[in-house]
């Protein structure tokens, strides 16, 4: 049994660090310790992922989370604060208001989810998902497939657009 | 304790509850906008842990883990844009705290 008590073990292990980096991430007074600690939420919630045997979705999350988002909000981190002029803190606003939601949310959640009864169809045996997920995008996804291109090339271009400088009198 | 246990589903939806009213505690009480889209990028994968919990658990093919995908993309797009909405507004106003970003024109 000692696989099944590692199998556990490790979970359990994911989970924490997950939530208590996301902790860090909505409560620290530092930007870039709240960004750093993403990096162990998204890393944390791609090992997730593998529980749920989704291993083409744990890849995507690693590069396009941790690669490129992640990169791109250090980005916005550095270029919107004057770094030499140690501004790089940032204050909450209605703490108490907002642990009040907090503390609601959870509770509402939390009774909805554990008070139902889900149609559980048991855990079949997974194999590697890609192919069927390639299969699925090239028949009955195709359509929102190719919008969701149509839609990169539109923000792609937009992000550039409304980031880049205007240059006076030109 | 079934919120600890892998082979059961309350351990997900515990984890994404968690994460979802976390993110949305940062969206209500941060001041910095990097702040507040680092608070939407932590719901929206707490939706993504939902979207593919219930598609391991409750489903018979991939869908749920296809919505998933297409949700990273979209936060990809989203991501981009917001940060570059937000330089904008650092250049225009030279603060990003969503207090003091009060008017349509400079």
């Amino acid at each position: 049994m000692g696989g099944e008590f590692f199998y556990r073990l490790v979970f359990t292990g994911l989970s924490a660090v997950t939530l208590a980096s996301a902790l860090v991430v909505v409560s620290s007074r530092n930007l870039v310790r709240s960004a750093f600690a993403l990096l162990f939420t998204l890393g944390g919630i791609a090992g997730i992922y593998v529980y749920l045997a989704a291993d083409f979705l744990a890849a995507t999350q690693l590069l396009v989370y941790v690669g490129g988002i992640l990169v791109l909000i250090l980005f916005g981190v550095m270029l919107t604060n004057k770094i030499v002029s140690v501004e790089l803190y940032q204050g909450s606003a209605r703490v108490g208001r907002s642990i009040l939601l907090f503390a609601g949310l959870l509770y509402v959640l939390f009774s909805v989810f554990f008070n139902t009864e889900w149609r559980l169809r048991g855990r079949p045996e997974m194999e590697s998902t890609v192919e069927s997920i390639g299969t699925l995008f090239m028949t009955d996804f195709l359509l929102p497939f190719e919008v969701v291109s149509i839609l990169l090339l539109a923000a792609l271009i937009g992000a550039v657009l409304i980031a880049r400088h205007e240059v006076r009198g030109k | 304790m079934s919120i600890l246990d892998p082979t059961n589903l309350n351990a997900y939806l515990f984890v994404s509850t968690v994460l979802f009213a976390l993110g949305s505690y940062a969206i209500v009480s941060r001041r910095n906008a990097v702040s507040v889209l680092m608070g939407i990028e932590l719901v929206l994968n707490s939706a993504n842990v939902n979207f593919v919990a219930f598609s391991r658990f409750t489903a018979t093919d991939l869908r749920g883990q296809l919505f998933a995908i297409f949700v990273i993309i979209l936060a990809a797009a989203e991501a981009a844009v917001a940060l570059a909405i937000i330089l904008a507004i650092y250049h225009n106003f030279n603060t990003i705290d969503v207090n003091e970003i009060d008017s349509l024109r400079d």
